[in-house]
């Protein structure tokens, strides 16, 4: 059993609601990621989303695609990334999720990308613009090695397909609260537990809510309806503003003690 | 010619996209779930639309009260004899209303906006020609437009840009990664996701997630029927080589499709070779391309060992794409079709040449075609018919093209 199955068996055992910052790789730099992945599971996160940088990120809103960009500035790659989670596994035992677009996966080789990213250490995947639909032979290569495949749920989806998306999700299913890409927004959706349960119902899987989640409020409001909430671009943001200084770390982890706490109170 | 050789066999024959939108290993969905449900929508609208017989005569009307179809084609007689073999013909998109072939494709998908109930529509554009045409059919019924364009291409197609706004849309500058049509066409998809349920996203190719390519291909294919009839009338045969430009590829389908059944019927389909063939400097994907995903699509990208999508370069920003259609990647493998490239300077060697001995002067993207006709011309006999498609006049690009013609003269 991998971490993050672990991590959902014992939260569903305890009632808790698990928290999940999204971060993307080699933003300012790995070196930084790395130490950014220990002071967030230092300060309460229960699961990491570690993204690779992608050249076309058309899912996501202008805070992660300029930070996937100067990822790439770097030179970082998906084969940098699962050198990054080798090294982060010499440190933390924390639940990575690869979150990444489909076209690199595809070019290293659905089988080869498994196997590396189980040998880095990863615990699964999660492939913005792979559809369920079409994900047989990447299941069957994540299945073989032990990682964990997550599926987004949107809004706009329709009980069929929540059925198809909780059968390939082995653990839990990522519902995008909002239509749109990702990003920071003012107000959580309305009807929010309702949708999160019907979701839950339809998947049969534990449901992790993201998209727009950005403040401890916002969290503590999803986390009492929800199994995991999801921060990611406020988070995105605030190491971007840290711009690489020295504390990048240590002020994301601070950041990240507000919003588990806010999560535990929920 | 017998009664069976107007016919064409190319359904019969060629039975694709598959249930799942594939054309062999080519093709598919691959869009974020958000985008799914408008997907599957968009393909049961288009299956009822086609069966509905006043939906077919709406659209006929349209197409030849309003986009003057069918277009003419034209015996390329000087070209013809500075070239001395085979007889040309040019199939003539460029008097199409709005100058390109890009209206058959967003007139049919802007009555399937209005169809769906969804009175916004977003377009991405390269070369302006498909956002002109969005906006164009846009403005007839009434929907409201907005188009994306890279900030590249907008200063390279300025008077595009103006022709958009004159007729109500709003175009949105798109700075993102390499400011041209592959980041235009993320910043629509990024639109769509987030305004799905009243908009409907009009792609302007053979590319995207299936429904798109067959949709596109299937209003493009007027171009070939209209020919068949046309050529049989004029010479009583079909023609023995046929020549498009393939940038994502809809023009050339458009002409291909009705003869892919028609085994003696040769076809080039011409990308872009750029200053060279070497990364970043060229869009030509059969050429320096390798099997990935792009935009929804499997298909040929350009692409660097880990992924990540190649810059591309083209004097026309119309064929400046780093993927193209799958039904093209599958007709590559298969060798139904030809594929080969022009280079930057062949193509406005075309560019000028055609000007000067038809008086027709061709889009930037449509002279890599009359440059691959002055390549084959000569080679073939007097008796032998080529028909290359003149996807686009060239007006849009007459500035740009100054540029590199006259380099040294302020216009």
């Amino acid at each position: 059993m991998n971490r993050i199955t672990r991590l959902f068996q014992e939260n569903t055992a305890r009632g808790k609601c698990a928290f999940i910052p999204f971060i993307t790789g080699g933003d300012p730099s790995l070196a930084i990621s790395e130490d950014i992945v220990v002071a967030l599971e230092e300060n309460g996160a229960d699961l990491i989303e570690y993204g690779a940088p992608f050249s076309d990120p058309s899912g996501d809103g202008p805070v992660i695609q300029e930070a996937s960009l100067r990822a790439l500035q770097q030179g970082v790659t998906l084969r940098g990334i699962l050198a990054s989670i080798e090294r982060v596994r010499k440190r933390s035992q924390v639940p990575l999720l690869i979150f990444t677009y489909y076209n690199p996966i595809l070019v290293y080789g659905e089988k080869d990308f498994a196997r590396d990213a189980a040998n880095a250490g990863a615990d699964g995947v999660l492939c913005v613009d792979l559809p369920p639909d079409d994900a047989g032979g990447y299941r069957d290569a994540m299945a073989a090695n032990h990682l964990s495949t997550v599926f987004l749920a949107a809004p706009t989806s329709t009980d069929q397909r929540l059925a198809l998306i909780g059968d390939a999700s082995d653990t839990f299913v990522y519902y995008i609260s909002r239509l749109g890409v990702t990003g920071e927004r003012a107000a959580i959706s309305q009807n929010l537990a309702q949708s999160v349960s019907r979701v839950r119902e339809k998947t049969g899987k534990p449901v992790a809510v993201g998209f727009g989640i950005s403040t401890p409020e916002q969290a503590e409001t999803v986390s009492k309806i929800a199994e995991g909430v999801v921060v990611g671009s406020a988070m995105v943001r605030l190491i971007a503003e840290a711009g690489g200084a020295p504390d990048t770390a240590r002020k994301a982890g601070a950041f990240a003690r507000q919003l588990a706490d806010a999560i535990k109170q929920g | 010619m017998k009664e069976s050789d107007f016919s064409s066999t190319t359904r019969e024959k060629h039975r694709l996209p598959d249930d799942r939108g594939r054309f062999g290993a080519y093709g598919g969905k691959y869009v974020p779930e958000t985008l799914m449900y408008a997907l599957d929508e968009l393909e049961a609208a288009y299956a009822s639309a086609m069966a509905d017989p006043i939906f077919q005569e709406g659209l006929e009307r349209l197409q030849t009260h309003y986009v003057g179809r069918p277009t003419p084609l034209y015996f390329a007689e000087r070209l013809t004899r500075s070239l001395g073999g085979a007889r040309i013909y040019f199939k003539r998109e460029d008097l199409a209303h709005t100058g390109a072939h890009k209206i058959n494709n967003a007139l049919g998908q802007c009555l399937l906006a209005q169809r769906m109930n969804k009175p916004r529509v977003i377009a991405e554009t390269g070369a302006g020609q498909h956002g002109v045409a969005t906006a164009t059919a846009a403005a007839l019924l009434g929907l409201e437009c907005e188009v994306y364009m890279g900030a590249e291409d907008m200063e390279r197609q300025r008077l595009n840009v103006f022709r958009m706004r004159l007729m109500g849309a709003k175009v949105t500058c798109v700075n993102s990664g390499s400011r041209t049509l592959k980041d235009a066409i993320n910043e629509a998809l990024r639109d769509w996701a987030a305004n799905v349920e009243h908009t409907h996203y009009v792609l302007g190719t053979v590319h995207g997630p299936h429904p798109f390519p067959m949709i596109c291909r299937d209003f493009q294919a007027v171009i070939g029927r209209e020919t068949r009839r046309q050529l049989a009338e004029a010479e009583g045969r079909l023609p023995d080589l046929m020549i498009a430009c393939v940038g994502g590829g809809s023009n050339s389908i458009g002409l291909f499709y009705d003869f892919l059944g028609d085994v003696s019927v040769r076809m080039i389909g011409v990308e872009a070779g750029g200053t060279k063939i070497a990364p970043g400097m060229h869009a030509a994907r059969f050429a320096g391309g390798s099997f990935g995903m792009l935009q929804g699509a499997m298909s040929y990208v350009l692409q660097d060992k880990n992924g990540l999508i190649g810059s591309t370069h083209s004097v026309s920003a119309g064929l400046d794409y780093a993927s193209v259609g799958p039904e093209h990647a599958y007709f590559h493998d298969n060798k139904r079709i030809t594929y080969t490239y022009a280079t930057d300077d062949e193509a406005l060697d075309a560019f000028q040449r055609c000007s000067r001995l038809e008086g027709i002067i061709p889009a930037l993207e449509s002279a890599h075609a009359v440059a691959e006709v002055i390549k084959q011309a000569p080679a073939m006999d007097a008796g032998d018919i080529i028909v290359m498609n003149m996807s686009g006049r060239g007006d849009k690009d007459v500035q740009q093209a100054a540029r590199f013609i006259m380099p040294d003269e302020e216009l």
